[in-house]
């Protein structure tokens, strides 16, 4: 079974370039796959029948309790015949329906083929939730599939309207299936059948898997989606609204109303869900023009009559039930095969215009008619057969004592059929028999008179077999109606309830005959009073309610979602920002408040410092905190964050921690120097912004969000009282980490996935600023001194003695001092940060502090020099470092597994090099490399934006005059 | 390595109030400098807070550098700072180049509110749709008209060899 669900959805892959390949005649090829589904169902009809199903079973998601499980039982095997039989033929259909290179074919192909896929996998799942994924599919493919067109309006919202109704179906009945699972212990669809649940579990079950098949199967009050959808090419309609998804529904009643049907809510609700369908689907069919809605509504009376015969839980319904899914899946695919080939012909699907048809296509008249004959169960058809079977069953219910539902059923049955032959009749009649034409609404008449058929075209061979072939089908089966009796009974035989019926074509003269012989008759008569028919429909009732419904409700999701909206998102940075300020002071910070107050989480105990200097340190953070917030001066309020940010190194460092400090000493500095090269554009002064009101109420959240986070501050620590893990981090640094410097062996070891994950941000962060500066692409050129064209001002009296592009800044900018010094500390730097990385593993450093060391060097060497003196120094794109960087320390990681260890786990080698003695060589080494390219990347990213390219869009005036900028002082003057 | 003695100190925890209370000042305001320096601020109060939450200061974590009877600070706390110190950076980065070319585009860097979000809550106040929705719209059309609208590209090549102009092109149906 498997390889069958795999060869048509290798198939649905492939159909894109089979398409490019072949054009349309790629649907031959496409059509081996639902062909192959249906072969092996009729290969495996012997072990069927013997009542040993293949089955097929592999875990998937164990944890999920999904698991590949498949079993071809009567009903799957019913339903494998029917989903790969039609859709073969609608796959050869298509190959003559759609013109050569036709808008998206390519996509269709794959789609409609996948959709036969997912149909195969709905019928033969054996797990609960694996019928549910494949449920979903189906609905997916539906909807791209009726949204084909999706230029057009209408079939964007056919498809918008049929995905948002089964969707809604198919959660509800999710709901359903795990009620199932959870109440029977097992997420086997056959164990569940065989062992129901009973009480409150069974009541919810059936309510919410009835509610996912009357959304898919379209049954009322949801059955608006599927005339909308006819929308959807033809063929699709063939397939998907007549055949198999819309059977989905009915396959789901068919599969558990053995085990359902015992509820009582369950059989009331099919009685509703099915008869009314029936009745109301037949009732509209009767006034529609066009022959796709004729069918369209047919098709729902249709299901509702499948569904109220499979429901109702006897075994004899159940036997007529599943006979009439079968006809049904003939019969209407092959109406809807013949409403194409009709359209194709003559351009039209009105019947209020098409006329003298079965004269000019002989062939596709003589298949509709005899589907129709099917459809409105005439002998000796298939629907005739099993709509016997079904009144033979309802009228012995009836007769032999049965309650009030059965015989609602049996009044619905009858006149449900009546109203089946009365628009059977209507099509078979609007389609082909000659009658005066009527000009279309609002468009110019048609230039043929008359009875002159439309027909202009020959028709392809292609658009007549398929429907042909299952006319034919439909009359072959029921003349052998003992074997369909055969085939069928063992799935009736799941119903605990009912004598078995049986399948016959002549039941001799029973009241039956009589009854079918009225129904009949009722709906010629329907049929001949038609125009009076539909003047009367026209008075009664506005027909479009439930669609109407849907689109109110959607309406008052919209307006919901946009009050939600509006209350939410205020548009205002402020506020959002208070509100979860508030929320962290308000509700931890009340919690913490009340706890330690009382002493209930914890007994409040501070000692007043660690380190008396620490008190000293926190004083100068206390100041230039303060004073930064009440700074007006830009440069002012940077310097003091500076400050504060330099006195938490100190704090660092007086708690034991060199690693932190030394790395929160280098990012203050770039911090600064960033900050510092940004603000130099920028007005000096923040602007006023004079409102009182606003500042009390930050004032106020800040001190009591400050208050919180000291009571966290308290709280926290106090609350450790297990074990810490990192008191096994000193043994296990040096044994499998290879190094003493338990923070660095942390970073690049222990805890290598969080370092994966920062450098990647800092590589986002990196690419996020080149962006918003460089606007056009992603990092410019990188400026060479030889290509220095944009210095205006050669400066030729001076050398570049100390540094490289010292002529391209102009002279009254530059420092001969800071040159010299430049030039003296580069290289030393840069030998600093190569001995931070490689002992960083047993002192203090690291590829972070190397990193930033590096990068400090170059913000000196881009101070001192310009943009080209950046150039010179680092003639390389950042994002080359950065990837370079990510590449090493993630992918280095990955080696790891060839060896047949952890990604990212370190590896210790000691290796003898001539000369320089013994080396004791970690892998994660590599790492740390990797993070140093990064973090330089990230500097190198910031002076090359925020530093040259900001210079370069707008230097500031009077340093690197630009030969516009001096024109125009000269045009001023 | 022994375990820490966990009682916080006050100092600490003062500044780590005074930091996160001024960030919170600096980060409510509109110009976007201040925000980042206010951000700055809460993350420097955060990173001495998960200090503190390590256990009192101690030796460095730098195995054989600390006499055995000194307790080592704690390595998980200092490796998780360091990762926010120059996550830190990288956001510091950021949003200045967001409030450079909010200089750039309006002249200064002060956050707006969105007029987007104020043109929704408008519509909503009116009760009118601040979009269409093709799904929720009455047209009026009945289904008919609505069918005759539908059409599919089919074949119109046959074999008898009539090109597309003798297909019946003035019906609903024909190849458009």
């Amino acid at each position: 079974m498997l390889p069958v669900l795999l060869i048509v959805f290798l198939l649905a892959l492939a159909a894109p370039a089979l398409v490019a390949w072949l054009d349309r005649r790629a649907f031959w090829v496409l059509a081996l796959g639902p062909a192959a589904a249906a072969a092996y169902a009729a290969a495996s009809t012997p072990r069927v029948l013997a009542g040993d199903p293949p089955v097929f079973s592999a875990p998937w998601v164990p944890g999920l309790e999904l698991s590949i499980d498949l079993r071809l039982d009567t009903l799957a095997w019913l339903m494998l015949l029917v989903v790969g039989g039609v859709g073969a033929l609608v796959l050869l259909y298509c190959s003559a329906y759609f013109k050569r290179g036709a808008y998206g074919t390519g996509r269709f192909a794959a789609v409609l083929t996948a959709f036969a896929g997912a149909m195969v996998g709905l019928v033969v799942a054996d797990d609960l939730l694996l019928l549910f994924v494949f449920w979903e599919l189906t609905t997916v493919f539906s909807y791209l599939l009726i949204g084909h067109y999706a230029d057009r309006k209408a079939s964007r919202r056919a498809a918008m309207q049929a995905i948002v109704v089964t969707t809604a179906g198919g959660l509800v009945m999710l709901v359903g299936l795990i009620v199932l699972g959870v109440s029977t212990g097992t997420w086997r669809v056959s164990e569940v059948v065989a062992d129901p649940p009973t009480g409150a579990p069974a009541v919810v079950a059936a309510v919410c898997l009835l509610a996912g098949a009357a959304t898919k199967s379209a049954l009322i009050p949801f059955h608006f989606w599927l005339p909308a959808a006819m929308a959807a090419p033809t063929p699709v309609s063939a397939y998907l609204h007549a055949a198999a998804m819309v059977k989905a529904g009915v396959y789901l009643v068919a599969r558990f109303a053995p085990a359902l049907a015992e509820v009582p809510v369950w059989r009331w609700l099919v009685l509703l869900l099915g008869g009314g369908t029936l009745l109301l689907g037949g009732y509209r069919a009767l006034r529609q023009h066009d022959l796709k809605l004729v069918l369209a509504f047919g098709t729902v009376s249709q299901l509702g009559l499948i569904v109220l015969l499979l429901g109702l839980g006897s075994r004899a319904l159940a036997l007529a039930g599943l006979a009439l899914l079968g006809a049904h899946a003939m019969f209407k695919a092959a109406l809807f095969l013949v409403v194409g080939a009709v359209d194709v012909a003559t351009g039209t699907r009105d019947l209020r215009r098409l006329s003298g048809l079965w004269r000019t296509m002989p062939w596709t008249a003589a298949a509709g008619v005899a589907a129709t004959a099917s459809m409105i169960g005439l002998p000796p058809f298939a629907g005739y057969v099993a709509k016997e079977a079904a009144l033979e069953g309802l009228w012995h219910d009836v007769t032999h004592g049965a309650g009030a539902l059965e015989a609602l059923a049996l009044a619905a049955l009858v006149v449900g059929s009546a109203l089946t032959v009365a628009y059977g009749l209507r099509f078979v009649w609007g389609a082909f028999a000659t009658k005066p034409v009527v000009p279309a609404q609002g468009r110019e008449p048609v230039d043929v008179a008359g009875t002159t058929p439309l027909v202009s075209r020959r028709q392809p061979w292609l658009l007549v077999a398929p429907p042909m072939a299952l006319a034919v089908l439909g009359l072959a089966v029921a003349l052998v109606p003992s074997m369909g009796e055969h085939l069928l009974s063992p799935y009736a035989d799941l119903y605990p309830a009912g004598d078995p019926g049986h399948l016959v074509l002549w039941g001799g003269l029973t009241p039956v005959l009589g009854i079918t012989v009225a129904v009949l008759a009722a709906g010629a008569f329907l049929f001949v009073q038609r125009a009076r028919v539909e003047r009367w429909q026209d008075a009664l009732w506005s027909p479009r309610g439930a669609d109407v419904a849907y689109r109110r409700t959607m309406r008052r999701l919209d307006d919901l979602a946009a009050d939600v909206t509006a209350g939410t998102q205020r548009g205002s940075l402020p506020v959002y920002l208070g509100i979860i300020l508030a929320v962290l002071a308000v509700a931890p910070g009340l919690v913490i408040a009340s706890g330690l107050l009382r002493g209930t989480t914890v007994d409040v105990a501070v000692v007043p410092w660690d380190r008396p200097a620490q008190l000293v340190v926190v004083a100068i953070v206390v100041c230039a905190t303060v004073l930064a917030a009440r700074a007006r001066r830009r440069l002012k309020a940077v310097v003091l964050v500076g400050v504060a940010g330099y006195a938490n190194a100190a704090l660092f460092l007086l708690h034991g921690a060199p690693d932190l400090a030394l790395t929160q000493v280098l990012t203050e500095t770039v911090t600064i120097v960033v900050l510092v090269l940004v603000l130099r554009r920028m007005p000096p002064y923040f602007t006023d912004r004079p409102l009182a009101v606003s500042r009390w109420v930050r004032l106020a959240l800040g001190v009591t969000t400050g208050l919180a986070m000291m009571g966290l501050t308290l709280a926290a620590p106090l609350a450790r009282v297990a074990t810490p893990i990192s008191v096994d981090f000193p043994g296990e640094a040096v044994e499998f980490g290879g190094g003493k410097n338990i923070v660095n062996v942390t970073l690049v070891d222990i805890r290598a996935w969080d370092t994966v994950g920062e450098i990647s941000v800092l590589l986002v962060a990196a690419t996020g600023v080149a962006s918003l500066v460089f606007l056009r692409q992603r990092g410019g050129e990188v400026l060479r001194l030889s290509r220095a064209d944009d210095v205006t001002h050669p400066d030729t009296h001076t050398r570049s003695v100390w540094i490289a592009a010292g002529s391209t800044v102009s002279p009254e900018r530059r420092s001969v001092m800071f040159e010299v010094v430049t030039r003296v500390i580069f290289h030393v730097m840069v030998l600093f940060a190569l001995f931070l990385l490689f002992s960083g593993h047993n002192a203090p450093g690291g590829g972070f502090a190397a990193g930033l060391v590096v990068g400090i060097a170059l913000a000196v060497r881009y101070l001192a020099g310009g943009r080209y003196e950046l150039g010179e120094a680092m003639p390389v794109q950042p994002g080359i470092l950065l990837g370079t960087g990510l590449f090493l320390s993630a992918g280095v990681g990955l080696v790891a597994l060839l060896t047949g260890n952890e990604v990212l786990e370190s590896f210790i080698h000691d290796i003898h090099l001539p000369v320089i003695g013994k080396v004791h060589l970690v892998t994660s080494l590599f790492f740390d490399i990797g993070v140093m390219l990064v973090v330089v990347g990230l500097v190198l990213d910031l002076l090359r934006t925020l530093g040259a390219e900001i210079d370069r869009q707008s230097p500031v005036p009077g340093s690197e005059r630009e030969p516009e900028e001096q024109a125009a002082r000269e045009v001023a003057r | 390595m022994t375990v820490l003695e966990n009682t916080p100190s006050a100092v600490l925890v003062l500044a780590v109030g005074v930091l996160c209370g001024t960030g919170v000042y600096l980060l409510l305001e509109r110009p976007l400098t201040r925000v980042l320096l206010g951000f700055v601020l809460i993350g420097n109060g955060v990173n001495l807070m998960l200090l503190v939450a390590g256990g009192r200061a101690g030796a460095s974590p730098i195995v054989g550098n600390a006499p055995n009877d000194e307790p080592m600070s704690d390595p998980l706390a200092q490796a998780m700072i360091l990762t926010s110190i120059v996550i830190t950076l990288a956001l510091t980065a950021l949003v200045l180049a967001v409030a450079y070319r909010s200089w750039q585009l309006h002249g200064h860097d002060e956050v707006a509110d969105d007029v987007e979000d104020r043109r929704v809550a408008r519509q909503a106040a009116l009760n009118a749709p601040a979009f269409e929705d093709a799904d929720a719209t009455e047209t009026g059309e009945t289904l008919d008209e609505e069918a005759a609208e539908v059409y599919d590209e089919v074949a119109d090549d046959d074999p008898d060899g009539q090109t597309p102009g003798d297909a019946p092109t003035d019906t609903p149906g024909g190849a458009r």
